[in-house]
C-alpha cells in the first residue's frame, strides 16, 4: 500500500546511515591501494583481507581460534558475572558491608588487567586458568560497581512509600530496589563483557598457543599483516554481537522504561 | 458527636527546625491541632510555612521535633497503618502494574484475598479496567487514583493528601476532589489535605486551617459549614473564599495600594 512506501524508505535510509561510514572507510582504503599510495605489506587493502579471511574460514583456523577465545570469556565473564551480582547487591544493600570491602573495591580496581599477567602465569602457569583469571578480573569490577551504584540509585520517594505502607525489607528489595537497579545492572554486565572480551585478546597475546589473540601474535612473527587485520576484525565484530546480545536481553527486560534515545 | 471525646488526631506544641548551612532554619512553631474522627480538613499555606513538614511529621517519616503527635490516645513512633499518605507525585513504582502497585502495601495475606482487596480499591477509584497497564500508560489522574487506591488498601483511619492534586490540569483536578469526597463519604476515613489551592480547601474541607510562614504557625482556623456537593460560586462559598484571602494578603496587598 502507498502509505508503507514512506516509512519503507525511511527504513532504508537509517540502515544506509548505519552503514554508511564503514562502507566508506573500506572505500576509501581500497581506491589508495589502487592508486599506489599503500604499501600492502604494511597495510594491506580490505581485498586481500577479505580472501584471507575467506583461506583461514575454509580451513577453520580463524573458527577454532575464535571458539578458543570466547569459551575463555564465557568462563571469566561467567564467574565475575555470578561474583560481582552477589557481592554487590550484599554491599549495595548492607553498608557494613560495604565499608568492610570498599577500600579493598577501589584500590583493586584502578589495577589494569594486564598487569595481572605476571602474577596469573606465576600462578596458574601460562594454560586456561590464567587467561580465565585475568578476564575474570577486567569484568568483576564492572559489574560489581554498576551493581552497587544501581542500588545506591533507589527512589528515595519509593522508601517513603514502602515505609508508609510497612512494606516487608525482603518484598521492597524485590519488587523496588533490584528492577530499579536493573538498568545500572545491564550496564555493568555489558561494560564487563566488553573488558572480557579486551582482556582475553591481552593475555593470548603475551601468553598462549590458541586463541584469536595468538592468531595475531602469531602473524606478526610472521609479518602476515592480513592476518593480523582478520584478527583485528574479527574481534571487532565479535565484540559488536556480544553487545547487541546483552542490549536485545536488556530492551526485554526492561520494558517499562521510556528512555531518551536521541534525536 | 463531641469534639474533644472523639478526638482522633491531636498536634500538641508540635516545633520542628533544620540545620541550613550551620543556622537553624524553624519550619514550624508551636502547633496545636484537633482532628475528630472522621473529619475532613484542610491545611491551607503558602510554600515553604511548613504545612508539608506538619503532614509528614503526621505520617511518621519526619524525626527530630518536639511536642506531640497522638492517633486514638497514643503517641505516634514511626509510620503505621493506620495512616496513609498520597503524595503530589503519584510514586506508583514504574516496573509494576496498576493492580501490583495496588497490592505493594498489602503484606501477608493470601493471594485470593489479596486480589480481592484490589480489585474493590480498583473499582472504589474508577479504575477496574486498567488492573495491568504500567503508570507510564496512564495519565497524571489515573495515576493519582491508583496511588488514592495504594494509600487506602489497609483501610487507614486517617489518611494524609500532600497536595495529591497540586500537578493536574484545572479540570482533572475537579474531578478528583469530587472523587476524594465520594470515597471519604464511602470510606469514612479522617483527611487531613494540604494545599496551596483555596477553593480546593473551602470545597472540600470541614474546616480550613490557615498557615503563617516562616516560622510556620497555625493562624486560623476557619469552619466551612457548607452542606455538600459545595458550590464554589455560591455567596457562602465567595463569603469564605474572601475572608481566607484576607489572612493571606492582608499585608501582601498593602504595598500595592500605595504604588497605585
Amino acid at each position: 500500500m502507498d502509505h508503507d512506501i514512506i516509512p519503507r524508505l525511511q527504513r532504508i535510509k537509517h540502515l544506509l546511515q548505519y552503514i554508511g561510514l564503514s562502507v566508506a572507510i573500506i572505500g576509501v582504503w581500497q581506491a589508495l591501494f589502487y592508486l599506489g599510495y599503500l604499501n600492502p605489506v604494511l597495510l594491506p587493502p580490505p581485498s586481500q583481507i577479505a580472501l584471507t579471511f575467506w583461506d583461514l574460514l575454509k580451513s577453520g583456523d580463524l573458527i577454532r581460534h575464535i571458539g578458543i577465545s570466547v569459551l575463555r570469556v564465557l568462563e571469566g565473564f561467567g564467574i565475575a558475572a555470578v561474583l560481582g551480582l552477589g557481592l554487590g547487591i550484599a554491599i549495595g544493600l548492607s553498608r557494613t558491608i560495604d565499608r568492610w570491602t570498599d577500600l579493598v573495591i577501589q584500590v583493586g580496581k584502578p589495577i589494569p588487567p594486564i598487569a595481572w599477567i605476571p602474577l596469573a602465569i606465576l600462578w596458574f602457569g601460562i594454560g586456561e586458568q590464567s587467561k580465565v583469571y585475568i578476564i575474570f578480573l577486567g569484568a568483576f569490577f564492572p559489574i560489581i560497581i554498576n551493581t552497587i551504584d544501581g542500588i545506591r540509585q533507589t527512589d528515595h520517594k519509593f522508601v517513603e512509600v514502602a515505609r508508609i505502607l510497612a512494606v516487608p525489607r525482603f518484598k521492597f528489595v524485590r519488587q523496588v530496589v533490584l528492577p530499579g537497579a536493573l538498568p545500572a545492572i545491564m550496564t555493568g554486565l555489558r561494560v564487563g563483557l566488553m573488558v572480557a572480551w579486551m582482556c582475553v585478546v591481552a593475555a593470548e597475546l603475551i601468553a598462549a598457543s590458541s586463541g584469536i589473540g595468538y592468531l595475531i601474535m602469531d602473524a606478526r612473527q610472521l609479518s602476515q599483516s592480513d592476518v593480523v587485520l582478520v584478527g583485528m576484525i574479527t574481534i571487532g565484530v565479535i565484540g559488536k554481537v556480544m553487545d547487541s546480545l546483552i542490549k536485545l536481553l536488556e530492551n526485554r527486560l526492561i520494558r517499562w522504561k521510556v528512555a531518551f534515545s536521541g534525536n | 458527636m463531641s469534639a474533644t471525646a472523639a478526638s482522633n488526631l491531636i498536634v500538641e506544641g508540635l516545633n520542628k527546625s533544620y540545620k541550613v548551612n550551620g543556622g537553624e532554619v524553624i519550619a514550624l512553631q508551636g502547633i496545636d491541632l484537633s482532628i475528630r474522627e472522621g473529619e475532613f480538613v484542610s491545611i491551607v499555606g503558602s510554600s515553604g510555612c511548613g504545612k508539608s513538614t506538619l503532614l509528614r511529621i503526621i505520617a511518621g517519616l519526619e524525626n527530630g521535633y518536639s511536642g506531640e503527635v497522638r492517633i486514638a490516645g497514643r503517641r505516634i513512633a514511626g509510620p503505621g497503618l493506620d495512616r496513609g499518605m498520597v503524595f503530589q507525585e503519584h510514586r506508583l513504582i514504574p516496573w509494576l502494574t496498576v493492580e501490583q502497585n495496588v497490592a505493594f502495601g498489602l503484606n501477608g495475606l493470601e493471594n485470593g484475598q489479596r486480589d480481592t482487596i484490589v480489585r474493590e480499591h480498583l473499582e472504589l477509584v474508577g479504575l477496574a479496567g486498567f488492573a495491568k497497564a504500567l503508570p507510564h500508560q496512564l495519565s497524571g489522574g489515573m495515576a493519582q487514583r491508583v496511588a488514592i487506591a495504594r494509600s487506602l488498601v489497609n483501610n487507614p483511619q486517617l489518611l494524609l493528601l500532600d497536595e495529591p492534586f497540586g500537578a493536574l490540569d484545572a479540570l482533572t483536578k475537579i474531578q478528583l476532589q469530587q472523587e476524594i469526597l465520594r470515597i471519604w463519604e464511602v470510606e469514612r476515613t479522617t483527611m487531613v489535605l494540604v494545599t496551596h489551592d483555596i477553593d480546593e480547601a473551602i470545597f472540600l474541607g470541614d474546616r480550613v486551617v490557615i498557615m503563617s510562614s516562616r516560622p510556620g504557625t497555625v493562624k486560623k482556623i476557619i469552619p466551612v459549614q457548607l452542606p455538600r456537593p459545595r458550590d464554589r460560586s455560591s455567596y457562602d462559598f465567595v463569603q469564605i473564599r474572601k475572608e481566607i484571602y484576607a489572612e493571606f494578603f492582608a499585608e501582601a496587598e498593602r504595598p500595592f495600594a500605595y504604588a497605585i
